[in-house]
C-alpha cells in the first residue's frame, strides 16, 4: 500500500530481479530563478512483463520520472540523486553512448501528443526504418510494412509511403506504437499515449497496445493524468504529486482505499470514475428552473434555443476547379430548456462545434433554423445581432489562446462592456469586481495578465469575461477538456453554482461523457454531423439505445471499475 | 504540378511587360540628349544628328520606340547600342560573368551560413554563438561598399592572396574576393536565419522522439533537426539569387568585374535605352525564375504544401 511495500527486496534471484528500478530519485531544473527540484525521492519498481503506471496532475514529475528513465531529460535537468537501475545497471549517469545503445532495443518510448511527435517531412515508412537500423534490424519494405500492420495500420505497404499529415490522429498513434515496439524493447515508456485522442479511439488503441505489449513480455511504464486510466490499465499505480511519489500499490486496492488525502482528493474528482455520482449540476439546475418557473407559466414555451434542422455543408475542394460537397452538420433538431444544462457530445469531426460555432452566429447554417426566444437568428438585422450577441456568450477551450495576452485582466473582462457600452469607468471597474468575486479569483488579479495565471484561473477569467454581459445563455466549447482533473471538478462546480445562482443556461459541447454526467440534464450524441440519440442524462447513461452511445460509454477508462460508495 | 508551373510561367508574360515598360519609360525620362552626350564638348552638325536619332528611332514617339524594342525582341534581334555592338553580344558577354560571380556567392552563403547556423543553434548561447552572432551583426551594420573596399584593401593589397581587380582575367579563382565580399551581407542572414530555425526545431518533439528510438546524435542533428530547419533558409537562399546579380553592380564596381552590373551603369549614365532595357529584361527573368524554383523546392523540403494539381 505505501512506497515501503513496493520497493524490491535486495537480494532479489534473477527470476524475480526488477526491470526497472528507481530508487531516491531526485531531479533538477536550473531555472531563471535558480535550480527546482522537479523530483525528490521517487521510488518505483517495474518487473518483467508488468505495467506500471505513474498517474499525477501536470508538475507533478510524472513525466519528467519517466525521461530520466529513458536519459531524454530536458537540457537545463539532471539527476541529482538516487539511482535509476535497469536490470542492475545504474543508467542515471550512462554516458550517452550507452543509452543510445539502450533507446529503442530495450528502452522503447509512445510519445504523447501524435500530432507533433511525427517529423513532418519525412514519409511514416522511413521513420519506422531509420528506427529499425538504428538498432542494427533489418528495415526492407516488409519489415516496415510487417512492424506498422502489428500496431494494427490496414494497408501497411502504402501507408509506409504516406507523409504524417495524411494520418489521422489515431492513425498517427499506431505509428508512434510501431515506432516505440519496432525493436520489440523489454521496456515501453507511453507518456499520456492516448490523451489527445478521442475515447473511442483512445480505447481501441489502449486495447491493441495491452495486446502488444503482453505478446512481446514487454513491461509498460504508463504516463497518464486518468487515475480511471491507470488503474483499468495497469497492475500497480504510483501516485505523484509536487515532485513526490505519495502513494502506490495494487492499482485496485488503491483506488478503493486510498490512503494519502491528495490520492482520495484524486480519486474524489476524477470523472471517469464519477459516473455513479450525484449531479450537482443537475439538482441546482432544476432548482433554478423552479425559481424562474413564475415568470413563464408554459414550461414548453420556455425553451430558450429550438435548433430545427440544421445542415451545415463544406465545399470541399478537389483540384481542377471540382468540389464535393461534406455536410459538417446533417439535419440536427433539438431544444434547450431555460435555466438547464444541454450537452452535445461526440468525437471529433462530429460537427458538435459546427453546431456551437453556428448558434454563435459565427457560421451560417445551409439550411434550418435556429431560434433564440422564439425569434429566427438568421433573420437579424446587424443591430439586432449586436444585442443577440450580449445575450448568447462563448466560453472557449483553450483558456491559453482565447485570452489577449497583451491585455490585463481588468480590460480582458471589461472589454465585452465598454463594447456595449454599459455604464462609465466607475460602474464597470466595480462589475469587473463583482465578477472576480464570482468566479473566486481576488481582486488583485486585475493587473495581471494571462501568462502569469495557471489554466484554472484563465478559464475562470474567461468564465468571468463570459458573464459580463449578464447573459442567458452560455455556450461552452469543450470548456473544461483543457484542465486537470482536480481543476476541472472545480471549475464544474464554479458552472454549477453560477447557474443555480443567475438562472443560466448552458450548451455544453464536450468530448468527454464523464464531465456530460457531471454536468449535464440533457444529452444530445452526435456522430458524423448527425444527431444519434437525445435523452435526459439518466436515459442515456442507464439506457444507451444507440450502439454509437454505447461504444462512447464503454470507453469511458474505469467505467467498469465499481467503487464503493463512500468514495464519494 | 504540371499545370501550376504552366500558371506560373504565363505569369511570366505581364511581369514581363509591365518592367520593361517602366524601365523602358524611364530611360525615355531621362533628362539630356543621348546623342549629344555622346559628343561631349564638340557638338556635330544637325544633319549627323539628326541621321543618327533616325538610326536609333529616338524621333519616334515613346509608343512607337517601344512598340519597335518589343518587335526586336521577339524576333531576337536586340540591335546595336550606341558604339555600334550588338546588344545581344554585349548580353552574352557580360552574363556569364555575373551568373559566375553570383552563383560563387550563393555557395559562399549557403556553406559558411548553414555551416555556421547550425553550429551556433546547437550550442546556443556558449562562446561560439555569441561570438558569430555578434559578428554577423557588424557584418549586417557596414554597407557593402565599405566591406568591398576593405577586403580588397586587406587581401588584395596587403596580404596579396588575391589580385585586387579582376579586369579581363575572368575565372572562378579572381572571382572569389568579389564573391565573398558579395555573399557576406546575406551570408549574416543565411546564418541568423538558420540559427533560429535549429534552435527552434531542437526542442521540437518529433527530434525528442527521434533521439528516443536510439538514433546517434548526428544522425538526429542531419536528418531531424538539420533537414527541417532547411526550410526556411532554402526559401530565403533562392530569393537572395535575384539580390545578388542586382547587388553585383556595387560589387563588380569596386573589383572591377567586367559584368552586368558594370555594364547596366554604363548604359544608364548614355540614356542608352535598348540596353539598359535588355539587361533589366534578363534580370526579370532570371528573378522570376528564381522564385518559381523557390516554391518547387518549398513543396519539396516541406511535403504539407501542395500546389494545385
Amino acid at each position: 500500500m505505501t512506497t515501503s511495500d513496493v520497493r524490491i527486496n535486495e537480494a532479489g534471484t534473477e527470476a524475480n530481479r526488477p526491470l526497472l528500478e528507481i530508487r531516491d530519485l531526485a531531479i533538477t531544473f536550473n531555472t531563471s530563478n535558480g535550480e527546482m527540484n522537479a523530483v525528490r525521492n521517487a521510488h518505483l519498481t517495474i518487473m518483467p512483463g508488468e505495467t506500471v503506471a505513474i498517474v499525477g496532475e501536470s508538475g507533478s514529475g510524472k513525466s519528467t520520472t519517466a525521461l530520466a528513465a529513458i536519459g531524454l531529460l530536458p537540457s537545463n535537468g539532471r539527476v541529482s540523486g538516487g539511482q535509476i537501475l535497469l536490470e542492475g545497471e545504474d543508467i542515471s549517469h550512462a554516458p550517452e553512448k550507452r543509452m543510445i545503445e539502450l533507446r529503442g532495443n530495450t528502452i522503447g518510448m509512445v510519445p504523447q501528443d501524435p500530432m507533433s511527435n511525427l517529423n513532418p517531412v519525412w514519409k511514416i515508412g522511413y521513420q519506422v526504418k531509420e528506427t529499425l537500423r538504428a538498432n542494427g534490424r533489418p528495415g526492407g519494405p516488409d519489415d516496415i510494412a510487417k512492424v506498422l500492420s502489428e500496431a494494427g495500420l490496414p494497408d501497411a505497404h502504402r501507408r509506409a509511403k504516406q507523409y504524417p499529415h495524411e494520418f489521422s490522429g489515431g492513425m498517427r498513434q499506431r505509428a508512434l506504437i510501431a515506432i516505440g515496439l519496432s525493436c520489440q524493447p523489454r521496456l515501453l515508456i507511453a507518456d499520456e499515449p492516448t490523451s489527445a485522442l478521442d475515447v473511442t479511439v483512445q480505447r481501441q488503441i489502449l486495447d491493441h497496445l495491452e495486446g502488444m505489449t503482453s505478446e512481446l513480455g514487454t513491461a509498460v511504464l504508463l504516463i497518464t493524468h486518468d487515475l480511471g486510466l491507470a488503474a483499468e490499465r495497469a497492475d500497480k499505480v504510483v501516485v505523484m504529486y509536487r515532485g513526490q511519489v505519495v502513494e502506490s500499490g495494487p492499482s485496485l486496492e488503491l483506488l478503493q482505499n486510498p490512503q494519502h488525502p491528495y490520492t482520495k482528493r484524486l480519486v474524489e474528482s476524477a470523472p471517469s470514475l464519477a459516473s455513479r455520482r450525484i449531479q450537482v449540476a443537475k439538482e441546482q439546475g432544476v432548482e433554478a428552473t423552479d425559481l424562474l418557473a413564475p415568470a413563464s407559466e408554459e414550461a414548453a414555451a420556455d425553451n430558450v434555443l429550438q435548433i430545427q434542422d440544421l445542415r451545415k455543408v463544406y465545399k470541399l475542394r478537389q483540384g481542377f476547379g471540382k468540389s464535393s460537397d461534406f455536410a459538417a452538420v446533417d439535419g440536427v433538431s433539438f431544444d434547450v430548456k431555460r435555466g438547464t444544462t444541454t450537452a452535445i457530445v461526440g468525437e471529433s469531426g462530429s460537427g458538435k462545434s459546427t453546431v456551437a460555432k453556428m448558434v454563435l452566429q459565427l457560421e451560417k447554417p445551409t439550411e434550418g433554423r435556429i431560434l433564440f426566444d422564439g425569434v429566427d437568428t438568421s433573420v437579424l438585422k446587424p443591430a439586432e445581432l449586436f444585442k443577440f450577441r450580449r445575450r448568447v456568450q462563448p466560453i472557449f477551450q483553450d483558456p491559453y489562446g482565447s485570452l489577449d495576452p497583451m491585455y490585463n485582466i481588468f480590460r480582458t473582462i471589461e472589454e465585452p462592456l465598454r463594447t456595449h457600452k454599459v455604464g462609465n469607468k466607475a460602474s464597470r471597474e466595480k462589475k469587473v469586481r463583482e465578477l472576480l468575486d464570482q468566479v473566486a479569483l481576488p481582486q488583485s488579479t486585475m493587473q495581471r495578465y494571462p501568462n502569469e495565471l495557471s489554466g484554472g484561473q484563465r478559464q475562470r477569467v474567461a468564465i468571468a469575461r463570459a458573464l459580463a454581459l449578464d447573459p442567458e445563455v452560455i455556450i461552452c466549447d469543450e470548456a473544461v477538456s483543457a484542465l486537470d482533473v482536480l481543476v476541472q471538478a472545480q471549475v464544474l462546480n464554479l458552472l454549477a453554482d453560477l447557474q443555480s445562482n443567475l438562472g443560466l443556461t448552458y450548451l455544453f459541447i464536450t468530448h468527454d461523457l464523464a464531465v456530460v454526467r457531471q454536468i449535464a440534464d440533457h444529452v444530445c450524441v452526435m456522430e458524423k454531423g448527425r444527431l444519434v440519440e437525445t435523452g435526459t442524462t439518466d436515459e442515456v447513461f442507464e439506457s444507451p439505445q444507440q450502439d454509437y452511445t454505447k461504444a462512447l460509454l464503454n470507453a469511458i477508462p474505469g467505467a467498469k471499475l465499481m467503487l464503493p460508495p463512500q468514495v464519494a | 504540378m504540371i499545370r501550376f508551373i504552366l500558371r506560373r510561367l504565363l505569369q511570366v508574360i505581364p511581369v514581363f511587360l509591365g518592367t520593361t515598360l517602366l524601365v523602358y519609360f524611364m530611360v525615355f525620362a531621362l533628362p539630356g540628349d543621348p546623342i549629344r552626350a555622346l559628343f561631349g564638348d564638340r557638338p556635330p552638325s544637325e544633319a549627323v544628328i539628326a541621321a543618327l536619332r533616325r538610326q536609333y528611332n529616338l524621333d519616334q514617339p515613346f509608343w512607337v520606340q517601344y512598340g519597335l524594342f518589343l518587335k526586336n525582341l521577339f524576333t531576337f534581334n536586340l540591335g546595336v547600342d550606341f558604339t555600334g555592338q550588338p546588344i545581344a553580344a554585349t548580353l552574352g558577354r557580360v552574363f556569364p560573368v555575373t551568373v559566375m560571380l553570383a552563383l560563387e556567392a550563393l555557395v559562399i552563403q549557403a556553406v559558411f551560413g548553414i555551416g555556421f547556423g547550425l553550429i551556433a543553434g546547437l550550442r546556443k548561447g556558449r562562446i561560439f554563438d555569441s561570438t558569430v552572432l555578434l559578428a554577423s551583426l557588424v557584418v549586417i551594420a557596414i554597407p557593402i561598399f565599405v566591406l568591398g573596399f576593405v577586403l580588397q584593401l586587406v587581401f588584395g593589397v596587403y596580404l596579396g592572396w588575391a589580385k585586387p581587380t579582376v579586369g579581363t582575367d575572368v575565372s572562378w579563382g579572381t572571382l572569389l574576393l568579389p564573391a565573398f565580399a558579395l555573399a557576406l551581407v546575406s551570408f549574416a542572414y543565411v546564418l541568423r536565419l538558420t540559427r533560429a530555425s535549429v534552435i527552434e526545431n531542437s526542442t521540437a518533439d518529433y527530434v525528442r522522439t527521434a533521439t528516443a528510438k536510439g538514433l546517434s546524435r548526428p544522425r538526429v542533428v542531419m536528418a531531424h533537426i538539420l533537414r527541417n530547419s532547411m526550410i526556411p533558409v532554402v526559401t530565403y537562399l533562392g530569393a537572395s539569387l535575384g539580390g545578388l546579380m542586382g547587388g553585383a553592380i556595387v560589387t563588380e564596381g569596386i573589383f572591377n568585374v567586367p559584368g552586368v552590373g558594370q555594364k547596366l551603369y554604363q548604359a544608364i549614365l548614355r540614356s542608352e535605352g535598348p540596353t539598359v532595357v535588355a539587361i533589366v529584361s534578363v534580370l526579370v527573368l532570371v528573378f522570376v525564375v528564381a522564385n518559381l524554383l523557390v516554391d518547387l523546392l518549398y513543396a519539396w523540403l516541406d511535403p504539407r504544401i501542395r500546389y494545385e494539381k
